[in-house]
């Protein structure tokens, strides 16, 4: 049974300030965005439905904690005031980035999508980055349909709020490819950071071998997806492209780093005649555009594994940003994520200092 | 414990002595494999343009595809080398098609003994039967001018994963030849190899002494990363990283190790320095989410360090000493690395000078020789 515990007031006294990002942004459902649809979309979705494409399912055993469930029993998460109260609060987050999980951005029918897009937008702004001044929001917008996307990038991005844009984890297409391109465009002219959320699918199956069983497979396979993508992302070109971009991977691990860039070099150096229009090791490539969080942090099998993994990032270790994923089960906790005896500095900077200049804050 | 000895005197000797856990055979035409082809399949394959299968999963004249000096002399080549395209056959014998090229490049350079593990695509057919006497043509090829020729050698058993029943016939046909120690099976395959689709298989594998060698690629006609397609074979070469990580993800989920607790697995061409967060990740996962796996009683990190082991290239290693201490740290054990050359692909980095060196002389050995010795029965 879940028991809620009352947290003590002291903690905000003597706490330093901590921003998060990865901040679940919930709908208590689709009727939330309501008031943002035109009666044409609430009545399609009320018949139609939304509609990815299926077979990307693995059923939850919870999705939210319990614990975060506003009062009123609306879904955790769902109560910009009551999240105030239960986390930036107590946990004194001077900022946090939303990142809505919604059906936009995974719609079959682009209209449908785009109409979601702003909706979402909408209510972003007015339901949590009006009421509460310590949030920012990720764009919500049609990937899979640059030009649409491009378009809602272009209608928010004036409000300095929106800090990044919107991928899922497993796009139709590994991110790097040249669909992609008009999006980088435009989030490359307006400051916006490119942000590539752990899960979902466009219909290709959730890994390079099929579709597995379980939801653990799901739930242990973003390292996998987030890999393919930022490989793309080096290898296209993208960051040549738009050398200002920055790409944020939000809850797909950050352990898997140091091996994918030593793979990645020693590739290049015997394939680089396929791909003439790359200048520069691959790893160059990321450590200065790949930004991770933390959450779910990673659990060495040894005390010092932890900090060896650090070292292995070097600089690059700048790059990583402390995360609770709240209010999601999984959520980490600020005092508990990181582990005792790590580095004072390097654990400073994870809650506060690199999220504050990935973020501009 | 893993420690570090850089140990002058192992720097200037003689290059020790290895077993190569792995040197990818390859057919060196259609014609090689008529003598051991059903009527019919030679009279298609003369009258139409179904040659075999046309997807190797390496592009074949691609810089990692085959070092110099890895085709055989014509004197090497037993077999006619007609039947293969004109650009193919203007390039010389194919690379790694004759015990004679893997004698001189391998055996006779230092290799105590060398298991086989032949890259031929068999899953890339659709139809099942082309599949099946193909893949029953390449292991009474392998048998014929391979492990007859040659006792050092060892091989894996070819099958047409595709269809698990066929597969598993395959397995039963040959596995009594002593020289059969594995069967191949690429690690891109159209489910996670953990599906109970596939416990047939891993049931005749396991019955048969067998190791299950999971090497680099396939062509199983889904895509390659959980993003589909990527443009360039660079990241399709990388991506394999992630596919042989999902495979161990969905062997251990699905519980195989559980279900045929004798079941041994080689990763073959896979890097190991990716492995060690992966455990991190998939035990803390497991944790949290075994109820539906309930058979998984122990942590899928102890699954994995007792029945896999891993070849040592592509090395992913960072090139300072340190690091890759800590590399192996993370991998925790010192018996799952096994040298291989990966004949006749190549590698950066030489796994002597960037691995091996820093490694006490217990586990030296053991990488060198020992765990494939163990594995394979050498």
């Amino acid at each position: 049974m879940v028991q809620t515990l009352a947290r003590s007031e002291s903690r905000l006294k003597t706490r330093p300030a901590l921003i998060d990002g990865d901040f679940h942004n919930e709908m208590n459902s689709i009727k939330d965005l309501y008031p943002y649809l035109s009666s044409r979309w609430k009545t399609h979705i009320e018949t139609h439905g939304v509609r990815g494409p299926g077979g990307a399912y693995y059923p939850r055993f919870m999705d939210h904690r319990e614990d975060a469930r506003p009062p009123s029993g609306r879904v955790s998460g769902s109560e910009v005031g009551w999240s105030a109260k239960d986390y930036l609060d107590p946990y004194n987050v001077a900022h946090a980035i939303c990142i809505p999980l919604t059906p936009a951005g995974r719609q079959l029918n682009f209209e449908l999508d785009a109409a979601l897009a702003s909706a979402v937008n909408d209510w972003q702004i007015n339901e949590w980055l009006n009421p509460e001044p310590r949030l920012r929001a990720s764009i919500a917008c049609s990937i899979e349909n640059p030009p649409a996307a491009v378009a809602e990038i272009e209608r928010v991005a004036h409000d300095k709020r929106f800090v990044q844009v919107q991928f899922s984890g497993r796009p139709q297409e590994p991110m790097g490819r040249r669909k992609y391109w008009p999006i980088y465009e435009a989030a490359a002219k307006h400051g916006l950071h490119i942000m590539s959320h752990a899960f979902g699918s466009y219909g290709n199956p959730i890994t390079g071998a099929g579709w597995p069983s379980f939801y653990v497979e799901d739930h242990v396979g973003p390292a996998q997806a987030a890999q393919a993508n930022v490989v793309s992302m080096v290898t296209e070109g993208v960051f040549d492209a738009f050398p200002t971009l920055k790409f944020v991977s939000v809850e797909n691990g950050f352990g898997w780093v140091p091996s994918l860039m030593w793979r990645m070099d020693a590739a290049w150096s015997l394939l680089k005649s396929e791909v003439p229009h790359l200048k520069r090791l691959p790893s160059e490539y990321i450590r200065e555009h790949l930004y991770l969080t933390t959450q779910p942090v990673e659990e060495p099998h040894k005390p010092g594994q932890f900090a060896d993994l650090m070292e292995q990032f070097g600089d690059m270790a700048d790059h990583i940003v402390f995360a609770s994923d709240y209010p999601h089960w999984d959520s980490d906790d600020p005092d508990f994520a990181l582990p005792v005896g790590l580095n004072e500095e390097i654990k400073a900077k994870i809650h506060y200092e690199n999220g504050r200049k990935l973020y501009n804050l | 414990m893993i420690e570090a000895q850089i140990n002058d005197d192992q720097r200037t000797a003689v290059r020790q002595s290895v077993i190569d856990a792995a040197i990818h055979n390859d057919v060196p035409s259609t014609r090689a494999l008529f003598p051991y082809l059903p009527a019919f399949w030679i009279e298609h394959m003369e009258q139409t343009l179904f040659k075999g299968p046309t997807e190797p999963y390496y592009p074949t004249n691609s810089p990692v595809a085959a070092r110099p000096g890895s085709r055989p002399n014509e004197d090497e080549v037993i077999a006619p080398l007609t039947g293969r395209s004109r650009a193919a056959a203007a390039a010389g014998p194919t690379p790694a098609s004759a015990v004679g090229v893997v004698r001189r490049e391998i055996l006779d350079a230092g290799a105590e003994g060398a298991v086989l593990c032949s890259p031929y695509p068999i899953d890339s057919l659709h139809n099942p039967d082309a599949a099946i006497a193909l893949a029953s043509a390449v292991n009474d090829w392998q048998i014929a001018e391979w492990l007859d020729k040659e006792p050092r050698l060892k091989a894996s058993i070819v099958v047409p994963i595709q269809i698990p029943e066929l597969a598993v016939r395959e397995i039963e046909r040959v596995a009594g030849h002593p020289g059969f120690v594995q069967v191949a099976l690429p690690i891109r395959t159209a489910h996670p190899l953990g599906s109970r689709i596939y416990h047939s298989v891993w049931e005749a594998i396991e019955r048969n002494n067998l190791v299950a060698g999971l090497q680099f690629g396939g062509m199983p006609g889904v895509p390659p990363t959980p993003s589909g397609w990527p443009s360039y074979f660079l990241e399709e070469y990388v991506d394999m990283a992630g596919v042989f990580a999902t495979q161990l993800t969905s062997i251990v989920s699905e519980g195989v190790f559980d279900r045929f607790p004798r079941t041994r697995i080689a990763l073959i061409e896979s890097g190991f320095s990716w492995i060690g967060p992966h455990l991190w990740r998939f035990d803390k996962e497991w944790k949290n989410l075994r109820r539906l796996i309930p058979w998984v009683k122990r942590p899928p990190s102890e699954y994995v360090r007792e029945h896999v082991k891993v070849t040592i290239q592509p090395l992913d290693c960072p090139t300072d000493r340190r690091q890759v201490m800590q590399v192996l740290d993370q991998l925790g054990s010192d018996d799952m690395l096994m040298y291989a050359s990966h004949f006749p692909r190549v590698h950066a980095g030489d796994p002597e000078d960037r691995l091996i060196r820093h490694l006490s002389d217990d586990v030296a050995q053991k990488v060198r020789t020992e765990n494939a010795r163990a594995l394979y029965g050498f």
